[in-house]
């Protein structure tokens, strides 16, 4: 009978579903109690180790495959559950896999490029672990991406909230631990560590809202599976459209943690501490993207507020725009893309805000080929400097030639790059395709996926549109900016003089991810006929999934200014004329050509609006001092100090006083003694009577016989 | 006969001198006789009722009254005798060491 069903509508890997997650945990595990024997016994250890998380991830992608093939046949998608895990009266919350058009995609993309990321690691951090003097962090490297990527496949494989939270949980971890891997290192030995706490905490802001958001969904619906409570949704909506407000309002919050939208966001440019693979991983392409998923997995509870779509549409679009202009003003290679990123989760937050949930799902894909691409690319321009700088520092004749310390040297600092495209051919070429698909230029794929928002935008949201057409115009200067530092003119630095190109096991995956950025448009290119990633969601979000429109205006219109700013771009950092001012003494040159006409505005773009500063002031600062008084004041000195020793304590020893000196011995005591004392002075007195005198007794004896005789006689 | 009135009378005044001398004389063999002195007074009571009444029982006690005290003078002088060894003295004024 099966068989009959596999011949007549396709195979059916349904079943398999559950091995996404085990793969990695498996990976892990052997990592985790062998890695370390197989990096001291064998001198490919670490080839060994990364190959073994590689094809753990691998074979989670492969088993992605099988579920999009079986979705081919069966595009209703089926429900896999595992285990029960939670009952508690009527509510019921199994281990159960969801598996239809809109988790298959995620699940393809992060398997996918998972993979690729964990091959360019293990190039990557063979040379991190030496740059940072800790070869046995190889192996605990590879052991935090499984758990990320088994983490990030519960996020997005789990039929219930509940689920979904746990991997949204575990994600975090892992970006936790990822950011803060070198953890004794960083400003003062202990910035990765703030970093990771940074995000720790700012996430923990979005969870909260998260969880809120949870607890109404079970106040409201008795349940937490996906189905019932979107079968359920109108309904409620309907007798209740504040809790549904309220609800969506909640995933927000989590989603601006997540996400790195406004006013969250400040967690993302800081976890650039972690190593570059990290970055692309978990911070660009996939952990990032969560919230965005969770709003297009929530498409029907969204939809039926549009009070929630038009604040999720501000957020994203405000943030797209905010972090486009930061991006800007910044000098570190990872920082530009860390606000790139920022902005570009602002312009899909925005789509699926407006209901463009396809538009925002595309962007996401697109998204993950070409930043992921761009980092990994950026980490193998920071590793070529660093080579070169190792190099420099070894050959005593170049060694001369360094001014300053050595140690100062900052090797993601654009400003110490330049002409870098001789250098590292494979890596120029490949982040060159990388930058002009994040730019918006047809017909790479983040044209495609771009145009797409901003067509859905353009119908309805016109201001939307006109916040994300300026992000997107930044977003092509600061791409021509980074390139023309990075790649172009002439090195401004030994070390970037003698920069090297890095090792296959880094560029092949790099290769790829260039292909896919070129290509990655065909997946849903907007012409009748194509929508092939329209129609694939459409089997999960139904009508929602409306496929988008080209629009030839919004597309020319976007393509023009992206060309233009592209061109402003070049004119100002153009090699010949950014080598001019360079070449003028340090202290009479701004830091920047921009400033020369931006002059003040630059700075704020360089401070990233002083929006750290402002939340520390705003918030931290007042939270410290309000937990120094709490801790101090209200703890120590009033509750410890005055209430616990003063009013307790002293109460009690008062009370303890009064009971044993006054009561007991003053009182008891002194009652029971004075019977005593009574006692004795009356025998004493008596005492008096034995005389020992036999004589005396004998009178006695004698006196009581002649009184008894007496009474006898007289009575 | 002799009335009766004669002998109680003698009695009497024997239980006196009896008494007065437990009570007056400080020698420990003077009390005992002055003791003995009383009991024979009651006895002689003792036997004299029991002429009047002409009944035995009076007569019997008598009998058991000399051996019990011919038993007590046996074990008071028993004690007399090891008082004087501790003390070399039988004044009964110096036997107070149980006064209170």
């Amino acid at each position: 009978m099966l068989l009959e069903e596999a011949v007549s509508s396709g195979p059916m890997f349904f079943s398999l579903v559950p091995w996404m997650v085990c793969f990695p945990v498996i990976g892990l595990l052997i990592n985790m109690f062998f890695g370390g024997m197989i990096l001291e016994r064998s001198k490919a250890g670490e080839k060994i180790v990364g190959s073994i998380a590689s094809v753990a991830v691998g074979l989670t992608f492969v088993v992605a495959v099988l579920q999009a093939i079986s979705l081919m046949g069966h595009p209703e998608g089926q429900v896999v559950p595992l285990a029960d895990w939670i009952t508690i009266g009527d509510l019921s919350i199994p281990w159960a896999f969801q598996v239809d058009t809109l988790s298959v995609v995620m699940m393809l993309f992060v398997s996918g490029v998972g993979t690729l990321i964990h091959i360019y690691a293990i190039g990557y951090m063979h040379e991190d672990v030496r740059h940072n003097g800790d070869p046995s962090r190889f192996r605990r490297f590879f052991v935090f991406m499984n758990l990320f990527i088994a983490a990030m496949m519960i996020l997005i494989s789990g039929s219930n909230y509940m689920m979904l939270f746990v991997g949204w949980e575990g994600v975090g971890l892992c970006s936790y631990l990822l950011i803060g891997f070198w953890y004794d290192k960083g400003k003062d030995g202990i910035g990765n560590a703030l970093a990771a706490k940074k995000a720790m905490v700012t996430n923990r802001i979005g969870d909260f809202g998260f969880l809120l958001a949870a607890f109404s969904i079970f106040y409201l619906f008795r349940t937490y599976d996906f189905h019932t409570i979107f079968e359920k949704a109108p309904e409620v909506a309907a007798q209740n459209p504040g809790a549904l407000l309220f609800i969506t309002l909640c995933m927000l919050v989590g989603v601006t943690g997540k996400s790195a939208q406004f006013p969250l966001y400040v967690w993302l440019p800081d976890a650039m501490a972690g190593p570059t693979p990290v970055s692309a991983l978990i911070h660009a392409a996939t952990m990032v993207t969560a919230g965005v998923y969770l709003v297009a997995r929530s498409a029907e509870l969204y939809v039926l507020v549009p009070t929630a779509q038009f604040w999720v549409t501000l957020v994203g679009a405000a943030t797209a725009l905010l972090a486009a202009t930061i991006a800007v003003g910044q000098f570190d290679i990872k920082k530009v893309l860390a606000y790139s990123t920022i902005s570009q989760l602002g312009f899909m937050v925005a789509a699926v805000g407006m209901g463009a949930f396809v538009a925002g799902m595309f962007h996401l894909v697109t998204h993950a080929f070409f930043k992921a691409l761009l980092f990994l690319s950026s980490g193998s321009v920071i590793q070529g400097l660093e080579r070169g700088h190792h190099h420099v520092e070894h050959d005593p004749k170049l060694k001369k030639l360094l001014k300053g310390h050595a140690h100062d040297f900052d090797p993601q600092d654009m400003r110490n790059m330049g002409g870098l495209k001789d250098q590292m051919k494979i890596t120029f070429w490949v982040y060159l395709i990388g930058a002009i698909a994040l730019a918006g230029i047809p017909p790479l794929a983040g044209f495609w996926s771009k145009d797409e928002i901003l067509a859905d935008a353009s119908k309805e949201f016109t201001w939307a549109y006109i916040l994300l057409t300026i992000a997107a115009v930044f977003t092509a200067f600061y791409m021509t900016r980074q390139i023309l530092m990075v790649f172009f003119g002439k090195p401004r630095t030994l070390a970037a003089e003698h920069a090297k190109e890095s090792p296959p096991v880094m560029t092949v995956p790099l290769m790829i991810l260039a292909a896919l950025s070129v290509f990655g448009g065909l997946l849903n290119l907007p012409f009748a006929g194509f929508h092939n990633f329209a129609h694939w969601l459409e089997h999960t979000l139904g009508e929602l999934a409306h496929a988008g429109e080209f629009v030839p205006l919004v597309a020319l219109l976007s393509t023009l200014l992206a060309l233009a700013s592209i061109g402003v771009g070049y004119w100002l950092y153009h090699p010949r004329r950014y080598e001019q001012f360079w070449s003028a003494p340090a202290a009479r040159r701004p830091d920047d050509p921009l400033r020369s006409y931006i002059g003040p505005v630059f700075d704020v773009l360089k401070n990233k609006y002083w929006v750290d500063e402002l939340y520390w002031s705003l918030i931290l600062n007042p939270y410290i001092a309000l937990s120094r008084f709490l801790a101090d004041v209200i703890d120590w000195r009033f509750w410890h100090d005055w209430f616990h020793d003063k009013v307790i304590t002293g109460g009690f020893n008062l009370l303890t006083r009064l009971l044993a000196v006054r009561i007991d011995l003053g009182g008891i005591d002194a009652f029971f003694n004075g019977l005593a004392t009574l006692v004795q002075r009356f025998a004493a007195l008596l005492r008096q009577v034995q005389t020992g005198y036999v004589r005396n007794y004998a009178l006695m004896i004698f006196v009581g016989v002649v009184v008894i005789l007496g009474y006898l006689l007289l009575r | 006969m002799v009335p009766i009135q004669y002998y109680t009378a003698l009695a009497v005044t024997l239980f006196i001198l009896g008494a007065v001398g437990v009570l007056i004389r400080r020698n420990a063999i003077i009390i005992f006789m002055s003791i003995e002195l009383m009991l024979n007074s009651a006895n002689l009571a003792f036997v004299a009722f029991a002429r009047v009444r002409e009944a035995l029982d009076g007569q019997v006690f008598v009998f058991f009254i000399m051996a019990v005290a011919a038993a007590e003078v046996a074990v008071g002088l028993a004690l007399i005798v090891a008082i004087f060894r501790t003390k070399h003295n039988i004044d009964i004024d110096q036997m107070n060491s149980l006064q209170g």
